[in-house]
């Protein structure tokens, strides 16, 4: 019943966790952070509706407050870092190490 | 014996009550003269010299006063304060014994500093000597005016610190430096002894005051053993001051300081006090036939034979008087081991020597004055006729001090023969022997320095000292002359000082002819012959000539310095080293080791820090796979 559910998010989780890994670009990592914030979302909304309680979707309404406030945050770091580097690379800003 | 100790008189009034001042004159004067400092330096020495003079005037008054009391209250107790409550009260204990001292002390004291007036004239730091010299003036009465052990002690202590300062007075010469510090060392040995047998007298008697002492030991006698250990601790105490075997090596070391300490440290003060300690104590710890007097008397007859000895070698006049100052309290140390009789003449010894040596001293000083500071005698030679005074006194304390009869030492040191012969064959042939060691030395030195060919450096013009030296030098040869045949016959120093340390069975008896004094003489007569034939006839070389092995083992001080250098500082050396490369290796290599590990690994964590941000996400998403395995793993889920 709700298996295929958890198999998406799963995918989705595991698809947003690969991206920030492996991609440079700070707009897609942050894109692919959105989309593992939203398969944890659906893992949540589906263990809600196997269990019958609302918990799981209270949550969800929480994840999504955290990740609006977190792509305000986190796209004016993206962009005054762009406008001081001339670049948008994660790599580039490593700065801050041993 | 009756025991003399436990009549003691209390007194506040007279003179003898004011006897602190005794003490307190040099003090003032020392205190005045090291802090105003420069401002005194026109007049400091007069100060000095007034201070000495004024506490000799006391002396006088107390002394006169005591002998006009009857004799059984001859011991008169001057409460100052209670200094450790309940346990040590401060006094004074003005007694024949110790009023002796204080008139030896002050007077021949203030001779040496007037002497120094005029020895010292040349030299910037005059008043800082006179200071010293007050110093210990203080100290060394404080150290014999004191009725209980603590006091001594104090005096004690302040003899060995006025010496250190004295004996490197002259502190720019490394030499002097180290022979002060010497001195000082050395003399902490001997105070180790002094401290732990005062500790184990209290712990014993549960007092420190020599009067109640006597009454703690006649009401509960002690046993054997503990008596036995603070006999042989307080002779180590005066083994250290008094420079005798073991502890001697830092008295001809001590010639560094300026020739009117040497006399000083010799002939009034300081060597004089172990003598004291022993004779102070005697009634308490040193019984006769007891094994702590008889050590006592082994050390006193091995001394003096190693100081003369030593003084046949040696070619600086200073060194050769020192080598003689060992042997002579060598022989008031033997003196001292064999109860009142002992007593008496080990005093009476003590106090010609105080003039004779003194005299020697001071003229050696003069003589050294006239001649640029040159202290081998190998340059002197024939300077009798250009310095008549220095030599006409110096030949005076040269007869009294090789027993020349009816001279100041005939009579004391043959005392002390005698005695020790009626007591103990051995030691007191061994003295006989000494004596005529000393017949030889001192006639060598007197033969090569006043006698024979001039072997003068060239730009030597030895002339004659000045007044204030040369009557110092008259006043102390008159001493030398008829001291002896006044304290001695008739009895008149026995009398005087038994009330103080006690009454023999039978009262001593000089007898001029007999065995060992006639073989004293005769041995004496030929150590002078022998002299005469080896430095007197005889050219003398001005060179050291290489000499015999025994020679060199009388020139090396008995290799008494290397002893100690192979028995002690070796292996304290080795101690030091094996410490410090324990500390090295062994804490500083834990300390340091656990530091630079701790370093070393941070620094290779540190590395993990690399600045790129998916690092950090690959670590945080193994970290959140490993937690959820392991929640997998115990099956909560």
């Amino acid at each position: 019943m709700t298996t295929h559910y958890l198999i998406l998010s799963g995918l989705l989780f595991a698809i947003g966790a690969m991206g920030v890994l492996i991609r440079r670009n700070a707009i897609v990592v942050f894109m692919c952070v959105e989309l593992m914030l939203n398969a944890c979302n659906l893992a949540f909304v589906t263990f809600a509706r196997q269990n019958g309680n609302l918990e799981g979707q209270i949550i969800a309404f929480f994840v999504m407050v955290v990740a609006a406030a977190e792509v305000v945050v986190g796209l004016a770091i993206i962009v005054t870092i762009f406008r001081t580097r001339r670049s948008a690379s994660v790599d580039d800003a490593n700065l801050l190490k041993y | 014996m009756e025991s003399p100790v436990e009549i003691v008189q209390h007194t506040t009034g007279g003179m003898i009550g004011a006897s602190w001042l005794m003490i307190a004159f040099p003090l003032l004067g020392a205190a005045i003269l090291l802090v105003l400092g420069r401002m005194t330096n026109r007049w400091g020495h007069l100060l000095g010299v007034a201070m000495s003079l004024a506490s000799f005037v006391v002396a006088v008054l107390a002394f006169l006063e005591l002998i006009g009391l009857p004799a059984e209250q001859r011991r008169q107790a001057v409460h100052l304060y209670e200094f450790i409550p309940g346990m040590v009260d401060m006094g004074l204990l003005v007694d024949p014994l110790s009023i002796s001292f204080c008139l030896l002390i002050t007077g021949v004291g203030s001779l040496i500093h007037i002497y120094s007036i005029g020895y010292m004239s040349h030299d910037p730091d005059r008043r800082r000597f006179f200071s010293y010299l007050n110093l210990f003036v203080s100290a060394m009465l404080l150290l014999v005016l004191a009725d209980n052990y603590v006091g001594l002690f104090i005096g004690w202590e302040g003899v060995g610190l006025a010496s250190y300062l004295l004996i490197g007075f002259w502190y720019f010469k490394p030499s002097a430096a180290v022979a002060a510090k010497k001195a000082f060392v050395v003399n902490r040995v001997g105070d180790l002894g002094l401290l732990v047998g005062m500790f184990v007298i209290i712990t014993t008697f549960h007092t420190l005051t020599f009067s109640d002492l006597g009454k703690a030991i006649a009401a509960n006698p002690p046993s054997g053993g503990a008596v036995t250990a603070i006999g042989l601790l307080l002779l180590l105490g005066a083994c250290g001051k008094s420079a005798q075997l073991p502890l001697q090596s830092w008295l001809l070391d001590a010639m560094e300081g300026p020739t009117p300490v040497s006399a000083l440290i010799h002939a009034a003060t300081m060597v004089t006090a172990g003598v004291y300690l022993v004779v102070r104590s005697g009634a308490f710890f040193f019984p006769e036939g007891s094994p702590q007097a008889l050590a006592v008397a082994i050390v006193g007859a091995a001394t003096l034979l190693a100081g003369a000895i030593i003084g046949t070698a040696k070619d600086d006049i200073k060194k050769g008087l020192a080598g003689s100052t060992m042997s002579q309290i060598g022989y008031m140390m033997l003196g001292a081991a064999f109860g009142p009789v002992g007593y008496t003449f080990a005093i009476g010894h003590l106090i010609t020597h105080g003039f004779f040596k003194a005299d020697l001293f001071l003229g050696a000083g003069s003589v050294m004055h006239g001649m640029n500071d040159e202290v081998d005698m190998r340059k002197y030679g024939g300077l009798r006729k250009a310095m008549p005074i220095t030599f006409a006194t110096f030949f005076i304390g040269y007869l009294a001090i090789i027993g020349f009869p009816m001279l100041s030492g005939y009579f004391t040191k043959d005392g002390i023969i005698e005695t020790a012969i009626e007591h103990n064959q051995v030691l007191g042939w061994l003295a006989v022997l000494g004596a005529g060691v000393t017949g030889f030395y001192m006639s060598r030195m007197v033969f090569m320095t006043f006698f024979g060919q001039k072997r003068w450096a060239d730009d030597a013009h030895p002339h004659e000292s000045p007044l204030v030296m040369t009557v110092p030098l008259m006043v102390l040869s008159l001493g030398a002359l008829v001291l002896g045949a006044y304290l001695v016959l008739s009895n008149r120093l026995y009398e005087f000082l038994t009330p103080a340390v006690g009454a023999a069975e039978e009262a001593p008896h000089f007898a001029f002819t007999s065995v060992p004094g006639l073989a004293t003489l005769a041995l004496v007569a030929i150590g002078a012959a022998f002299a005469w034939y080896k430095y007197g006839r005889a050219e003398v070389p001005s060179v050291q000539p290489r000499g015999s092995f025994l020679t060199t083992f009388a020139r090396r001080d008995l290799y008494g310095d290397a002893l100690n250098e192979s028995l002690f500082m070796r292996p304290g050396q080795w101690l030091t080293r094996i410490a410090v490369y324990f500390d090295n290796r062994g804490v500083d290599g834990l300390v340091n080791g656990l530091a630079a590990g701790i370093g070393g690994s941070s620094g290779r964590l540190r590395r993990l820090q690399t600045g790129f941000a998916r690092t950090y996400a690959l670590s945080i998403l193994f970290g959140a796979a490993l937690l959820a395995g392991a929640l997998l793993l115990v099956g909560n889920i």
